[in-house]
């Protein structure tokens, strides 16, 4: 809600001028979620200050909150919208100091291109990634960075919004420009809906400073709200402008994902390929993906012309939009199209729907099930499915110190358990004796000779 | 002719086949006796699908069509009558397999018109261009046909000759031979006798019947004083040491119509046997060879067309009871065909053998979710269990188990023991392992949209995408079904209320119950989280009442079914707490029962909330407190400079005292918690009890019982809801409102106005009346800006307040289901539809 702008160059009234605002004034901007107002605290001829003070009307706020996401919770009333300085603030600024962030000086270019001592407070700013990142994104702009979290009232703990001070000697258009391409990065969050224009207000906004920075990857899928499309649109234009030699592209860091160590790994194909080659050793044709959440499997099985029908069920009808549009399911050809099924199902609700495939597939599944829940799964699936064969993959608990997990993590924020292979194999041989089917267990991923491999599988075989 | 008219009689449930030629006059007959929607004409579906019944080169399709109809009748239990030529037997058979397939009975109805009156009839109709020698060639393949028309699988034949005996005819439909709704009991219903004639008799006897016996003491009927009738599941014979007496008395009965009787495997063998057939002579019927060898043979020809002579099933009392020996699944329900008297006498055998040569059979009851209870025999068990609303009665009386009965509408269980091992068992007696597996629930009972019945909103809806939406949440966070009995209603809160600076008054929450209560009950309103907690006198209970195989024994969940804790130890631990209190308050024995449902709220909020209070409440407090103070200095500094801020000053000042206040309330509600130290549990309702849904007795009776558990309880866990009783209209009203307002002085949240009444209105079975404070961190900081609070005043208050309603309503049925052991299934879909109606977008701050 709050940003002040200091500089110390002489005459520092100066920057009056350079913002357009009289300092003697107090003007009030009107904007869609409430009233920015702009003020001088101190204009001296050393050291003078504009405030940027947004007074959000947080009903507005929540009805525009309402119609753009649909989202019904009471995070749209409750916020720190009014207090933070988010993308709300951002925008205020763009739109209060355009003329300055564009950096027409007016009859006095000069002043608009050169480089001042300037001095940015914000109290309040929203931050995924703590004053750490605050420091990665805006050090390398030649910022000064005082970064410190703010405490949580009542937990003693730190909260995600940080008091920030940065000091250095820019231009004002160009710390206005990162101002307002950087706050909603670092919040992660932008308060409306990001279409493809944004990539433009990126490139145009971000401009040389940004196709220079170490963390543009970041930046770019942060203000471009992770759309991938997007992103690769923003980096090539960025390419472009820079000119730059080192074009390559900054290597995917995977910050979102603190230890979930199988998302960059190819383990995941390596899974696919083993759960694939399982199937067909059974000499399965029709498979049943039970949790196909966003299709991968299913992909790989459409692909294989053994497997002549392949249906995913997934608890969750998300998942299967997900999945739907992944496998590219408007332009799928009709005979690839006549092989795939999509149901929405659950794995402790005996299903009808389930029965008469040769082969199930529960990947990477059971984890994500509460234990009390398993003999649910194992009387939908061994009991009344009963499909010939069923394949069945969970994470090998041994293996993670090999990601430099500790003992109690998981790999998954929704894991329920990770069963070490003793855990794993007794339960798959208890329910292969209480079904009639015989299980074999594999190892899939590279065989560590003390932990085994990252992944282990059960195939069941029934006659 | 002189003769009377003829009578075609027609199954109530039965596909009829008219045949006869073109202008043979089909329709005429059809639409005379019976409705227009049961007639499904080939004229008609041909029409339907080409604009022209007369186009011959739609025939292919429109018989397609037609099957189609005639199948979704058949399936739905509807008479339907096909008006088609029929002359052709390719024709007819493919309408009798569709029959077989959905287990009804095919008729035909011959129309034999002489063939010049069809002739003249076709000619004479302008919209049929085929003339004598179509009619002629159409006659031809019927008289073809008449000859073998008995063979073709029809369980009649009606045939009408000449067009005089076609206009004179009546049709009469029949009810079929297991139709007996019309016998509505009480009944005595019997398990499988096996020759045991002595056990009957001792049983018939507890059962308060007085027998009837011969010069030389047989047992030749029996009679009930209170009339009752008695019904024989089947197994009469075989393996027992008296097969003869057995039948002569159940004969005795049967005829003196004091019993009904249905055949089992066993009689159907011995028929077999005595007419000489060749069968393997294995499971006691040697013994049932031997004994009526001895009788003479007017006993055993009398006895024979006795046991050939039963039906394989019957429907009684209305509907609401089928009775068939090995049982009978629900499609096959008043149904007839070979199927559906093998399932009735073998079960749903797969044709395979378990390891002691015995049929394996599939599970049916586990799958049975029709509205009739099935009550069956064949299999021996140890204890009768009702299983999905059937129970099978076979307690192996020949292998020295009892024999038993089942009192209907009583549902009470009788049984005698054997008085020794009669028969030497292949496999020896198990208790049911059905009732484990009735816990899985199946995809139908909860997918797609719903409409279910309640007693206080009518029928209520549940739309496919909400089951959609809460089939994820029930599948991936809630606690096992079997511990989800029941789930709270979410609870609407007051009208706005027009007193200064408030948007909730108790003052509304009187005014919405006056003139539909007395007096009401306000309880305060702890902030924490609601909980339903289930309490078991000890693990057998909860093993033999919920089918639980671990701990803990009993639940405690959320209101969106999630369990409270991840560690099933502390979960076990809160409960024993609660059931030592109970055991200590002597609430087992006042309540009569050996497990409890609650209703409470558990404490501290951050308990369960710790996340939600981090991320968004102190998150809120942190940003608005760093920035606040900052914006106020430089507002300060600006009108030290002579600036007019003056105004924004005042704003940005009254924002933080807001915010100041916001963070008050949220931290009041937090505190740290160590296994359970620090956790309070505060009951306020009992929900149910063993038999009992409890949501018709008084909330003054709720609070003592609850009052009665916190006095009990030495360990610290359970907490004192507070209450004031209000008559409405009086002078308790504004000293209810003052105690509001110091509840919500000291940090309360507010409280809860319930009308105190008895059975259960249909109304709001209770009102939210929360604090000016509290509902800061609901409507925001600064909500009580006078210009907010005029906009918020307007709150719509309808869906809310229906969507309590409705899942009050579904609430109180699901409570009936459990309180009864009604099949799991049946209380998951009201529960499931509670968690399902959570999805509908509502304001979530109302």
């Amino acid at each position: 809600m709050l940003l002040t702008i200091t500089t110390t160059a002489n005459p520092a009234t100066d920057l009056g001028r350079l913002l357009r605002k009289h300092p003697d004034r107090v003007q009030p901007f009107e904007q869609s979620f409430g009233t920015a107002w702009v003020f001088y605290p101190e204009a001296g001829e050393d050291r003078c200050t504009a405030a940027l003070l947004l007074e959000v009307d947080a009903a507005r706020l929540a009805r525009s909150h309402a119609g753009a996401s649909g989202d019904a919770s009471l995070k749209q009333y409750v916020n720190d919208r009014p207090y933070a300085a988010s993308s709300l603030l951002a925008v205020a600024l763009g739109k209060v100091f355009s003329t300055a962030r564009s950096g027409d000086g007016g009859e006095r270019p000069e002043l608009a291109a050169a480089a001042i001592p300037l001095e940015i407070a914000l109290p309040a700013v929203p931050c995924e990634g703590g004053p750490d990142l605050v420091r990665d994104l805006f050090a390398p702009l030649g910022w000064e960075v005082e970064a410190e979290a703010v405490p949580l009232p009542g937990f003693g703990t730190d909260s995600r919004h940080v008091r920030v001070r940065l000091r250095g000697e820019l231009r004002l258009a160009d710390a206005l420009s990162q101002l307002y391409v950087l706050l909603p990065v670092l919040d992660d969050a932008k308060h409306y809906w990001v279409e493809i224009g944004e990539v433009d207000k990126l490139v145009r906004s971000g401009g040389a400073w940004l196709a220079a920075h170490p963390r543009r990857g970041l930046i770019a899928r942060r203000y471009l709200a992770h759309r991938r499309s997007y992103e690769r649109a923003a980096h090539a234009r960025l390419a472009e402008l820079a000119e730059a030699a080192e074009a390559e592209e900054e290597a995917p860091v995977e910050e979102e994902s603190a230890v979930d160590g199988e998302q960059s790994l190819p383990l995941h194909r390596i899974r696919i390929a083993a759960v694939t080659e399982a199937l067909a050793a059974a000499g399965a044709a029709s498979v049943l993906d039970l949790g196909c959440g966003s299709g991968k499997l299913l992909a790989a099985l459409l692909d294989d012309a053994r497997f002549t029908r392949v249906t995913g069920a997934d608890v969750s009808s998300r998942a299967l939009g997900m999945a739907g549009h992944a496998l590219h399911l408007d332009r799928m050809p009709e005979r690839r199209r006549q092989r795939l099924q999509l149901i929405q199902g659950s794995v402790v609700y005996r299903d009808k729907r389930f029965g008469g495939y040769d082969a199930a597939v529960l990947m990477e599944v059971i984890e994500h099930l509460d234990p009390g829940r398993l003999p649910a799964m194992e009387q939908v699936v061994f009991g009344a499915a009963r499909p010939r064969t069923v394949v069945v993959t969970t994470p090998n608990a041994e293996y993670n110190a090999r990601y430099g997990m500790e003992a109690h993590q998981m790999r998954h924020a929704d894991h329920r358990f990770e069963w070490d292979r003793a855990r794993f194999g007794a339960w798959a041989e208890a329910v292969a004796a209480r079904h009639g089917y015989r299980v074999r267990i594999e190892g899939v991923g590279t065989e560590d000779p003390g932990a085994g491999t990252p992944t282990q599988m059960g195939v069941f075989d029934r006659d | 002719m002189t003769d009377a008219p003829p009578v075609v009689s027609v199954p109530e449930l039965s596909l009829v086949l008219l045949v006869g030629v073109s202008g043979s006059g089909k329709s005429t007959f059809a639409a005379k006796h019976f409705l227009p929607t049961q007639v499904i004409s080939s004229d008609r579906c041909r029409g339907l699908v080409a604009d022209d019944e007369t186009d011959q080169a739609a025939t292919p399709e429109a018989f397609k069509l037609l099957n189609h109809i005639v199948g979704t009748r058949l399936r739905l239990g509807r008479l339907t009558v096909v008006d088609a030529t029929n002359v052709q037997k390719e024709a007819r058979a493919q309408l009798i397999a569709l029959a077989r397939e959905h287990h009804v009975l095919v008729d035909a109805i011959v129309l034999d018109v002489e063939p010049s009156v069809a002739t003249e009839r076709t000619l004479a109709r302008p919209d049929r261009d085929f003339g004598e020698a179509v009619v002629r060639r159409q006659h031809r393949d019927l008289k073809r046909s008449l000859k073998y028309l008995n063979k073709e699988g029809f369980r009649r034949v009606h045939r009408l000759t000449g067009a005089e005996a076609v206009a004179a005819a009546r049709v009469v439909t029949e009810r079929s031979w297991n139709d007996r709704k019309d016998e509505t009991g009480p009944f005595d219903l019997i398990g499988d006798v096996h020759g045991c004639r002595a056990e009957l008799e001792a049983l018939l006897a507890d059962l308060g019947w007085a027998l009837e016996r011969d010069g030389l003491g047989r047992a030749v009927n029996a009679a009930h004083p209170e009339g009752r009738k008695a019904v024989f599941v089947g197994d009469l014979v075989d393996r027992g040491p008296d097969t003869p007496g057995v039948l002569r008395l159940v004969m005795g009965m049967v005829a003196a119509g004091t019993a009904l009787c249905v055949q089992g495997n066993h009689e159907q063998k011995l028929v077999r046997a005595l007419d000489g057939r060749k069968v393997r002579v294995a499971h006691g019927l040697a013994e049932s060879l031997a004994q009526l060898g001895d009788e003479d043979e007017a006993f055993r020809k009398e006895a024979r067309a006795f046991m050939d002579g039963l039906r394989a099933h019957y429907l009684l009392d209305g509907g609401r009871l089928v009775v068939a020996h090995a049982g009978l699944k629900e499609e096959y329900h008043g149904r007839a065909s070979g199927k559906v008297r093998s399932f009735a006498l073998y079960g749903d055998t797969t044709g395979e053998t378990d390891e002691y040569g015995l049929p394996v059979r599939l599970p049916w009851a586990e799958e049975y979710r029709g509205a009739a209870a099935v009550v069956y025999g064949h299999t021996p068990t140890v204890d009768p269990e009702w299983v999905n609303n059937t129970i099978c009665l076979d307690t192996g009386c020949c292998f020295g188990g009892r024999l038993t009965a089942l009192r209907y509408p009583e549902r009470e269980l009788v049984s005698v023991p054997a008085e020794r091992e009669w028969y030497e068992p292949v496999r020896p007696l198990r208790p049911a392992a059905a009732a484990r597996d009735a816990a899985t629930l199946d995809f139908e009972d909860v997918a797609g949209d719903r409409h279910l019945p309640t007693a206080i909103a009518g029928t209520v809806k549940v739309r496919a995408e909400n089951a959609a939406a809460a089939l994820e949440v029930m599948s991936r966070f809630a606690d096992d079904p079997r511990r989800l009995l029941y789930l709270p209603p979410t609870m609407a809160p007051v009208d706005a209320s027009g007193e200064d600076g408030y948007l909730e008054h108790p003052a509304q929450a009187f005014a919405q119950y006056r003139g539909r209560a007395e007096r009401v009950v306000c309880e305060e309103k702890h902030m924490g989280s609601r909980a339903v907690a289930l309490v078991c006198r000890d693990p057998e209970a909860a093993e033999r009442r919920f089918g639980l195989d671990a701990a803990p024994w009993g639940a405690l969940v959320t209101r969106t079914g999630r369990a409270f804790f991840q560690d099933d130890a502390l979960t076990q631990a809160l409960l024993d707490r609660v059931g030592a209190a109970a055991a200590a308050a002597g609430l087992w024995e006042r309540l009569d029962t050996d497990w409890m449902l609650l209703d409470c709220e558990l404490l501290p909020w951050s308990a369960k909330a710790r996340d939600l209070i981090e991320d968004q409440f102190a998150g809120v407090a942190a940003a608005g407190l760093a920035a606040l103070p900052a914006a106020a200095a430089v507002l300060d500094a600006a009108a030290a400079r002579g600036l007019d801020v003056a105004a924004l000053a005042e704003r940005t000042g009254s924002r933080r005292a807001n915010l100041d206040a916001f963070a008050d309330v949220y931290q009041r509600y937090c505190w740290p918690v160590d296994g359970l130290d620090g956790v309070r549990l505060a009951p306020f309702q009992v929900l149910a009890t063993e038999g009992r849904n409890l949501a018709d007795h008084r909330h003054e009776w709720h609070l003592e019982v609850a009052d009665a558990l916190v006095a009990a309880d030495a360990s610290g866990l359970l907490l004192e809801t507070r209450r004031r009783i209000v008559a409405l209209g009086t002078a308790d009203e504004d000293e209810a409102a003052r105690w509001w307002l110091e509840l919500c002085a000291a940090g309360g949240e507010g409280m809860v106005v319930k009308p105190l009444l008895e059975d259960r209105p249909r109304l709001q079975p209770g009102l939210k009346v929360r604090g000016r404070e509290y509902l800061r961190i609901i409507y925001g900081a600064d909500y009580t800006d006078p210009a907010n609070l005029a906009r918020l005043r307007a709150r719509r208050l309808q869906h809310k307040r229906s969507q309590a309603l409705r899942e009050y309503a579904l609430g109180i049925e699901a409570l009936d289901l459990a309180a009864k052991g009604a099949p799991l299934w049946q209380v998951h879909q009201y529960v499931f539809a509670i968690l399902a109606l959570e999805s509908e977008p509502v304001d979530p701050r109302l």
